[in-house]
């Protein structure tokens, strides 16, 4: 469906046969139009048997199946993550665990992250299509894809989160996202958290959409982390970069003058490509705006103690 | 004529409850795939990968090798006359240039095979297993190249063109014209000012929610019962006749409720493939289209590009316009001849008041991309951004506000309309919808470009329009009105109802007339067995045509009912009286009830309580419109919201005040999306990129500003209880307007849709009206 | 594989596939209000209730919905006729096919923020497309319900 934009996750039409039960053709309800074929369903008790069968090729972790869906592919089974109770966010003195499994709308309403983040959470998934499809969607869907649309991964990124994997444990968000490609190991990982430690002091998040439901054209997310002043671009179109402030431009305070200075020197540090959206000159022009307006929201933040 | 020369109704122009509502907001089953079995044959299309090919082989028995495999149809099987599945009334003016599958394939998502299968998993195995060699031929993809291009879209020999609309395709044209009044050239000379411009606008699609869908069934009779999801009941009976090469008799097509159709379901673009399963196997088959299908080989809007060229003198009278369209219509003709001619005779009309000569010529032609069809403004939306964006951009020469502008040149009533076909303005309210529109919006309040904070400005635009009402001397509505059981009416149809309301304001016209209140009737449509003849519900012709034949037919049905009701009161008919619930003799001393005559009307009863009546114009009165908008616009990214849209029509008599509003605004937001965000981008290999709702964006309630309309009524005497139309007019205004606003606020005209943010900011930086740029 | 789930407060077990999409399986036990607009989750015509909370029935795998409550339009018939009733008076409900996703949503959001702003409705439901009537006049319609229940809940 979207083969023209995301070239790296359109498939191509496979099928592999099978034999139609003519029992199943009277009982079992048709299927009017679905892409994505597979025969088996696991519905797994632990981490462990998860991680098992996804060693296997043909199998496949589901999300929220919304992308999953759009791929015109037959695949083994999809393992369901829906009983291991991933599905929750906890919060501890130090950090957020939000489990792989939470919708976005979960993320979007959770009061603690909601005071935590302030504006930049809401503005980051309230174009996400609608709370039906963010009710369906999750949060590990979407970080695991590292999809360059991502306005999530565009979020995190910036907030400096780690993702918790079933075997290599804790990373750092930064490293599993500027990776490529994937090792198998991670590939046939299972992601069971995104992880944001209390180390957040401001955050302002926007993007740029040619409609308010549609794709991104340009995602930036700026925060000051541990004192550090971080920005992250996504849907550039590829999959969402980040860097800091690391000459410094900052240093002697965000004034409307280096604000600009800075968003200039950031879109000259990112890549950017076109597509059906959007040039990449544009997307360079989006990354200093975007820039400079979230670097001022965060100086905002700071001044009015406040986020 | 003013608002006092309007009567004053008891039913029509009241906001009345559509008669399906309820039962439309409960989700009740009572659209196509809710009201057939489930357990049909699965009919799908096995489709083209490429632009052009000729078929060399197709391998079908893997297919057929898949369980549940019941047919797989080629090229081979079909009938060889060509046919075209445009909804147009016979002879048609688009070309005979379809088979239902060809072995020439001349777009990506050209049917190659036709598959029916027990269910819809055995057809997409079966989809995955036909084989098919193609020998790959180079495409036409460049609608500028296609006129006389050595490569040819439709070269066989038994292609067919019925009406002379300089149809040749042995030149790739699908229509040619040369219009034109007075001196053009000599007018142009005498001009003091004169803009030139040229527009491009995208194949948009409909996106009516419910996909095309068709369900066939051989009845009792043995003959194809034909239930789809339509806006032309008898043209699809015709079109599936030509396609199977089966008699008309043998067909029934009937509609249920319709899940939106703005002209996508004026084409027959589903039907004629399970029609052929359920001949051909003689078992019930149903066609589904997918989203994807939709946008990628349905019945879209023409791609046009219009260059028009205004001419004024120094005071700003328009004095010559000369046009020229060039339109895409795809890999066939269908409404292809007819569209075209709205983007002039649509635009240039406007400007009626002061014109003195006007040349419209066109090309229509044939190119290797998804076939194009009827959508609202069929052509009117391309021509009229084309002429508003140029009379936007005179005033400005001349040094005049685009209002003094319109006041000088737009049409009045009493003009006789050169470029429409020499029609008098009968009604006409322009002058009085600009006047409200400027009112509302504040237009003289606040400048037309103004900050509101450091990085957003508010600018304002707009446009007028104009629209028909019906297809003078070619659409034909009837109506049949009988009494019931009861004493109530039952009103029959062959128009579609499409969400519009049609049966509603029917019936309200049947109320009025008959002096009863709506829930005394009951409407029916639409079926070809029951229904009388209409051409069916497209060009903006359900009120003001079968309306006028429904107003008609509830005369002549009170003319009966007085009759049998003097009969029964031993008196003549020329002594009695028509009353809301009897006939009266005229002194007033005896009566009968309407439920006594309808009691009588079956007992020994030799008079009909029923009357049909058949009605066709012999013209198509405008409706008109203004539009106004206020845009904001971040100057730093070039994103633009629709702040506020203000927008006065004159549809004459409005019917039905919520249905006619929701129209309004209903329109306003599909040209904002025309505007704004709906592309269509071909890629190299002639397939297009848009091939879902996730890419062809729609507007969204969340890009919607407010919306502000309301009705500015002329009184069309010929049109029933004054009405003209109001469904295709109300796309026609937020192209141009907003066209006009990001004039305002950049400097810049921009002139090929859609206006995406980085179109919009290129026009900033080339404009340099804001130094931080 | 057999799915057994509460479909409108009756319990219910039914033969599945694993790969039947929720959608499929809802239409197939004839709640027919449950739409297909788009293969890519962005109509809102297939929206229904899982648990109380609005999902994409087109995007949710009906084996997923085991031991789960799933609420259909056809489970909540008096609720959309008196929430109906007043995009109806607006003329709203236009060709109805994206109507019953949308009374679905417009009841969720009723039920989780019947104070909602004009801005608050609009992003709520900003995932239910409508090609036929602009949104103004359903925006009405629910605007004219959220403030009768507003006034209904003063006078208790």
């Amino acid at each position: 469906m979207i083969k023209h934009i995301y070239g790296d996750f359109f498939l191509l039409k496979l099928f592999f046969g099978g034999s139609v039960d003519a029992e199943k053709i009277q009982k079992i309800p048709d299927k009017e139009n679905s892409m994505l074929k597979f025969k088996q369903y696991y519905r797994v008790k632990s981490l462990e048997e998860a991680y098992e069968l996804n060693q296997k090729k043909s199998n496949v972790v589901v999300g929220g199946m919304l992308w999953l869906k759009l791929q015109r592919r037959t695949i083994g089974g999809v393992i369901d993550l829906s009983d291991l109770g991933l599905d929750h966010i906890s919060e501890t003195a130090d950090a957020f665990t939000i489990g792989a499994m939470v919708p976005l709308r979960d993320l979007e309403q959770h009061e603690g992250l909601r005071a935590y983040l302030g504006e930049a959470l809401h503005e980051s998934l309230r174009h996400i299509v609608g709370v039906q499809f963010r009710n369906v969607a999750t949060v590990g869907g979407s970080i695991f894809g590292r999809f360059g649309f991502s306005d999530v991964l565009t979020l995190f990124l910036a907030l400096d989160a780690k993702v918790k994997f079933y075997q290599a444990g804790e990373l750092p968000l930064s490293v599993y996202a500027s990776s490529a490609p994937l090792d198998k190991e991670l590939k046939n990982d299972i992601l069971e958290a995104v992880i944001l430690p209390k180390h957040v002091e401001a955050a302002a998040y926007r993007s740029v959409r040619n409609s308010e439901t549609d794709f991104p054209v340009l995602t930036c997310c700026a925060a000051k982390v541990d004192g550090v002043y971080r920005v992250s671009v996504g849907a550039r179109p590829m999959r969402a970069a980040y860097t800091a402030d690391l000459t410094g431009i900052l240093k002697e305070g965000i004034t409307p003058e280096t604000a600009a200075v800075f968003g200039k020197w950031v879109s000259e540090q990112v890549a950017t490509g076109s597509n059906v959206r959007a040039s990449a000159d544009y997307r360079r022009k989006m990354i200093a705006v975007l820039t400079k307006r979230n670097v001022l929201d965060l100086a905002a933040q700071e001044k009015g103690g406040q986020r | 004529m003013s608002k006092l020369s309007q009567k004053e109704y008891r039913v029509v122009t009241k906001p009345i409850r559509k008669l399906d509502a309820m039962q439309l907001l409960t989700g009740q089953p009572v659209y196509t795939d809710d009201v057939t079995p489930q357990d049909c044959l699965v009919v799908k299309l096995l489709r083209s990968p490429h632009a052009h090919a000729l078929i060399k082989e197709i391998e079908t028995e893997k297919a057929m090798a898949v369980p549940g495999a019941v047919a797989v149809y080629t090229y081979k099987d079909v009938c060889q006359e060509r046919f075209t599945t445009a909804g147009q009334t016979y002879p048609e003016p688009s070309a005979y240039d379809r088979l239902l599958l060809d072995q020439r394939v001349r777009f990506v998502g050209d049917p190659v095979a036709i598959i029916a299968a027990e269910t819809g998993e055995a057809a997409d195995l079966m989809l995955a297993r036909v084989k098919v060699s193609y020998e790959v031929l180079p495409a036409v993809l460049d609608f500028h190249t296609a006129k006389d291009n050595e490569l040819l879209v439709h070269p066989e020999d038994n292609w067919r063109s019925l009406c002379p609309v300089g149809a040749d395709n042995r030149r790739n044209l699908v229509a040619h014209e040369e219009d034109s009044w007075g001196d053009p050239d000599a007018v142009f000379a005498q001009c003091a000012h004169v803009v030139e411009k040229t527009v491009h606008c995208k194949a948009n699609n409909q996106a009516m929610m419910e996909t095309f869908r068709t369900y066939c069934e051989i009845d009792t009779y043995g003959r194809l019962h034909v239930i789809s999801s339509t806006q032309i009941i008898f043209h699809v009976r015709r079109i599936v006749s030509n396609a199977l090469g089966i008699p008309k008799s043998k067909i029934r097509v009937t509609k249920p409720r319709i899940g939106g159709g703005f002209g996508a379901k004026q084409s027959v673009v589903a039907e004629i493939y399970p029609a052929f399963v359920t001949w051909m196997t003689k078992r019930p088959s149903k066609l589904v289209y997918t989203r994807e299908e939709c946008q990628i080989a349905a019945s879209p809007r023409h791609e046009m590009e219009v260059r028009v060229k205004v001419g004024a003198d120094a005071e700003g009278h328009i004095r010559a316009m000369d046009m020229y369209t060039l339109s895409n219509s795809g890999a066939y003709s269908e409404h292809g001849p007819t569209t075209v001619g709205l983007s002039g005779h649509k635009s240039i009309s406007l400007y009626a008041n002061q014109l003195q000569a006007y040349r419209f010529n066109y090309d229509v032609v044939y190119t290797n991309l998804q076939a194009a069809g009827a959508f609202r403004g069929y052509g009117a939306p391309q021509g009229i951004f084309a002429v508003e964006s140029a009379v936007n951009e005179i005033a400005d020469r001349v040094g005049i506000s685009p209002i003094a502008i319109r006041e000088i040149n737009m049409t009045r009533e009493g003009n006789v309309i050169r470029s429409y076909y020499g029609e008098l303005a009968t009604s006409c309210a322009l002058d009085r919808c600009l006047v409200r529109a400027k009112e509302k919006i504040g237009w003289d309040d606040s400048s037309l470009c103004r900050m509101l904070d450091d990085h957003t400005v508010r600018a304002k635009g707009m446009a007028i329009a104009m629209q028909g009402s019906g297809i003078s001397n070619v659409d034909v509505g009837s109506a049949t009105v009988r009494l019931t059981e009861d004493g109530g009416y039952a009103l029959v149809i062959g128009a579609a109802d499409m969400g519009t309301g049609c049966d509603t304001i029917l019936a309200q016209m049947v109320a009025e007339v008959m002096e009863c209140e709506i829930s005394d009737v009951t409407v029916y449509s639409a079926d070809t067995d029951f229904s009388p003849y209409d051409s069916g519900s497209y060009a903006s012709s359900t009120t003001y045509v079968t309306g006028k034949a429904v107003e008609r037919a509830c005369l002549e049905l009170q003319d009966q009912i007085c009759g049998l009701g003097a009969q029964m009161m031993e008196l003549s008919r020329e002594q009695v009286v028509f009353t809301s619930d009897s006939v009266r003799s005229e002194d007033g001393s005896r009566a009968v009830s309407l439920l006594d005559i309808a009691t009588k009307s079956m007992c020994g009863n030799t008079q009909a309580m029923q009357a049909t009546v058949t009605h066709s114009s012999p013209t198509s009165p405008p409706p008109y419109m203004v539009g106004m908008v206020e845009l904001d616009i971040d100057i730093e990214t070039g994103e633009a919201k629709v702040a506020n849209y203000v927008a006065v029509a004159d549809c004459g008599t409005v019917i039905n005040e919520n249905l006619a509003r929701i129209q309004l605004e209903g329109g306003i937001v599909q040209g904002i999306g025309m505007a704004l965000y709906e592309n269509v981008t071909y890629m190299t290999d002639g397939s297009i990129a848009e091939n879902s709702l996730m890419e062809y964006k729609i507007p969204s309630r969340m890009d919607i500003g407010k919306l502000d309309v309301e009705f500015e009524s002329s009184y069309e005497s010929s049109g029933p209880f004054g009405a003209k139309s109001i469904g295709e007019l109300v796309i026609d205004t937020p192209v141009p307007a907003i066209a006009h606003a990001i004039y305002e606020a950049t400097g810049v005209w921009l002139t090929e849709l859609p206006f995406t943010p980085e179109k919009i900011l290129e026009a900033i930086e080339q404009g340099g009206k804001y130094k931080n740029n | 594989m057999d799915v057994r789930f509460t479909l409108n407060g009756v319990e219910r077990t039914v033969p599945i596939s694993a790969d039947t999409l929720l959608l499929d399986l809802l239409r197939s036990m004839k709640c027919y209000s449950v739409k297909r607009g788009c293969e890519t989750g962005n109509c809102g015509l297939c929206t229904v209730f899982v648990d109380g909370k609005p999902v994409l029935s087109c995007s949710t795998l009906a084996a997923r919905v085991e031991g789960h409550d799933v609420v259909t339009l056809e489970g909540l018939r008096e609720e959309a006729e008196a929430y109906g009733a007043y995009i109806a008076d607006e003329g709203a409900e236009q060709c109805g096919f994206c109507n019953p996703g949308l009374m679905m949503n417009a009841i969720a959001l009723y039920r989780e923020n019947p104070d909602a702003t004009d801005d608050e409705i609009k992003e709520y439901l900003a995932g239910n497309l409508c090609r036929c009537s602009g949104y103004e006049g359903q925006l009405r319609g629910i605007r004219s319900y959220l403030n009768y229940k507003k006034g209904e809940a003063c006078h208790e």
